[in-house]
């Protein structure tokens, strides 16, 4: 009711110092970005404060930034706190040859599938997963499709000849 | 368990049985395997495979400009794709900082809730007719089939909808499309009224539904479960309420909520919630009916930019021809920007995570799908239960294979 973006970040900051960066608000949403190891500290910490009750994972999901060297995936946590309706959104960036975060099971069983599921197209090593095995694609599948190194077929090339589909 | 004669080992025969429940089984109603460890007719252990579907719709939108992202949304949860496509719309919009006159908020909510009966009427017509009961599902079919026809009156498709824009809808919607639902909003009560008699208070009904696959409310929330089957459990979190979009703050409607989270709550909220839905269709379209003269024409927002133009002005109008060029050929300057925005699917939380870096398509888009996260419950749903408990339990679920697999 009377918690706020700013309460929100005061609390946070009070707690973890200048360990958490990049406070913004895009549409109203309060971001920011964690080291990643502190990842389960901060979900911890977020759900167990009896004023912020961030007690509900929306979505957990990655996003790949190839040019940013050495942090080039992120792992985006959407959490929401259903008695007082707010949301928030944090960031964990981890290098792409050592993609190692600390996995959200325990605090939350829905993170089960939404890891695996990360796992499955960013490659990121949710370590203390009880199952990361692929989920949506085959399981023989060696590489993780939603790199950004793996664009989808020029839809302009002529070098094909498929009777099938007419290309 | 522990009363069988134990096997020497390596015997080839072992105390349980395996059964594959799927991914094509006429119970499972979609493309998803579950693997049950029986002991007689008990489920042991469930284990379940998704993804027999997945058409990598993600990376897919990562290759299209906005409005062609509407197409793929539409084979999420395609027993609702309307709501969908304005999900879709909702965060373009919010991207664009775009408001949309009230007239097109209440259409877009007459389809919205429309979407939403034909959702709750498939899923509680399969809970009887996976019970044994398949009266009920004849009985409200034929009003899907209204429902689609009002669909196809005002975007002309009927199961992938790909219906309205960004900024609007393609058209206005046409006396028939009026007359229809009409139609529809007299005759569907009273159904729906004599399935409730057939199903509500019907004892095989209830002895078959009560205390099967239950879940608690701590449970449900830790599962990430949302819309209906959260609502079942006790927890009264609705979109609708809790982020109100597309002007649904403007009327009256309560959140029907549950106790025991079992499959006979789930049939009760469902069936609420399409009365909750035929009042708000009720009150939209008496609001839409107060438009008068130029009012009552608005079918979409003044945003040239970004509202693709009627094809009969891209012919006569220079500024349309322009405007068209520019949004087909993605040159239209989109905002750079972070977005989550969420609707009230028939399942629940539809949530779309847009990145965009400026550029013509997303940087990344991630669809949350409820079915996706709350499935995973399932394994724990049926633990201990019976087999044909974890059919109905399965179909009172609510999965769509289309949402699991995006």
């Amino acid at each position: 009711m009377s918690l706020t973006n700013e309460l929100v970040q005061q609390k946070l900051i009070d707690k973890f110092g200048d360990q958490l960066a990049d406070w913004v608000q895009p549409y109203g949403m309060l971001t920011f970005t964690a080291p990643k190891e502190l990842n389960l500290k901060v979900l911890q910490f977020l759900y167990d404060d009896t004023e912020l009750k961030f007690q509900f994972l929306t979505d957990l999901q990655a996003v790949h930034y190839p040019h940013n060297k050495g942090a080039e995936l992120a792992v985006v946590y959407h959490l929401h706190n259903l008695t007082d309706n707010i949301r928030l959104r944090f960031k964990v960036f981890t290098d792409i040859t050592n993609p190692d975060v600390y996995s959200a099971t325990a605090l939350y069983s829905s993170a089960n599938y939404m890891e695996r599921e990360t796992y499955d197209f960013f490659g990121i090593n949710f370590t203390g997963h009880p199952n990361l095995i692929r989920i949506l694609n085959v399981e023989e599948m060696d590489y993780f499709p939603m790199r950004k190194e793996f664009p989808l077929e020029d839809q302009t090339r002529i070098d094909k000849d498929d009777e099938m589909f007419g290309r | 368990m522990s009363d069988h004669i134990l096997l020497p080992e390596g015997s080839i025969e072992k105390l349980s049985t395996t059964l594959n429940l799927g991914p094509t089984h006429p119970a499972t109603h979609g493309v998803f395997q579950n693997i049950l460890e029986l002991d007689g007719e008990r489920i042991l252990k469930s284990t379940s495979t998704v993804g027999y579907i997945h058409r990598a719709f993600e990376k897919l939108a990562e290759r299209r400009p906005l409005y062609q992202i509407t197409p793929l949304t539409d084979r999420l949860n395609y027993c609702s794709s309307p709501i969908n496509n304005m999900g879709w719309h909702i965060t373009c919009e919010r991207l664009f900082g775009i408001t949309l006159p009230k007239r097109v908020d209440y259409l877009r909510i007459i389809i919205m809730e429309l979407s939403r009966i034909s959702d709750h009427l498939i899923c509680n017509s399969i809970v009887g007719v996976d019970s044994g009961a398949f009266s009920g599902f004849l009985y409200l079919m034929q009003f899907r089939e209204l429902i689609y026809e009002i669909y196809e009156e005002v975007c002309g498709s009927r199961l992938t909808t790909n219906i309205g824009r960004i900024g609007g809808f393609e058209r206005n919607f046409t006396k028939t499309a009026f007359e229809k639902l009409d139609k529809f909003l007299a005759e569907y009560p009273a159904q729906l009224k004599e399935f409730e008699n057939l199903f509500t208070r019907n004892r095989i009904f209830m002895d078959r539904t009560i205390g099967c696959g239950a879940i608690s409310a701590e449970r449900a929330l830790n599962y990430g479960f949302t819309g209906p089957n959260l609502r079942a459990a006790g927890v009264d979190y609705d979109v609708r309420v809790h982020t109100p979009y597309s002007s649904y703050e403007d009327f009256q409607f309560s959140i029907p909520v549950g106790k025991t989270g079992d499959c006979y709550d789930r049939f009760l909220v469902r069936n609420e919630e399409m009365w909750q839905s035929l009042s708000l269709i009720n009150q939209a379209y008496s609001k839409v009916k107060e438009f008068k003269g130029a009012d009552a024409e608005v079918f979409h927002a003044d945003a040239p930019a970004y509202y693709l133009p009627e094809k009969k002005d891209v012919y006569t109008k220079m500024e349309a021809l322009i405007y068209h060029f520019k949004i087909i050929m993605g040159e239209t300057d989109i905002p750079v920007g972070e977005l989550y925005s969420s609707v009230e699917a028939g399942n629940g939380e539809l949530g779309f995570y847009l990145i965009s870096d400026g550029g013509r398509t997303p940087y990344r888009l991630h669809f949350r799908r409820p079915c996706f996260i709350y499935y995973q419950a399932f394994e724990e749903l049926v633990k201990g239960g019976m087999l044909s408990d974890a059919v109905i339990t399965m179909s009172s679920l609510n999965l769509i294979a289309g949402e699991l697999d995006a």
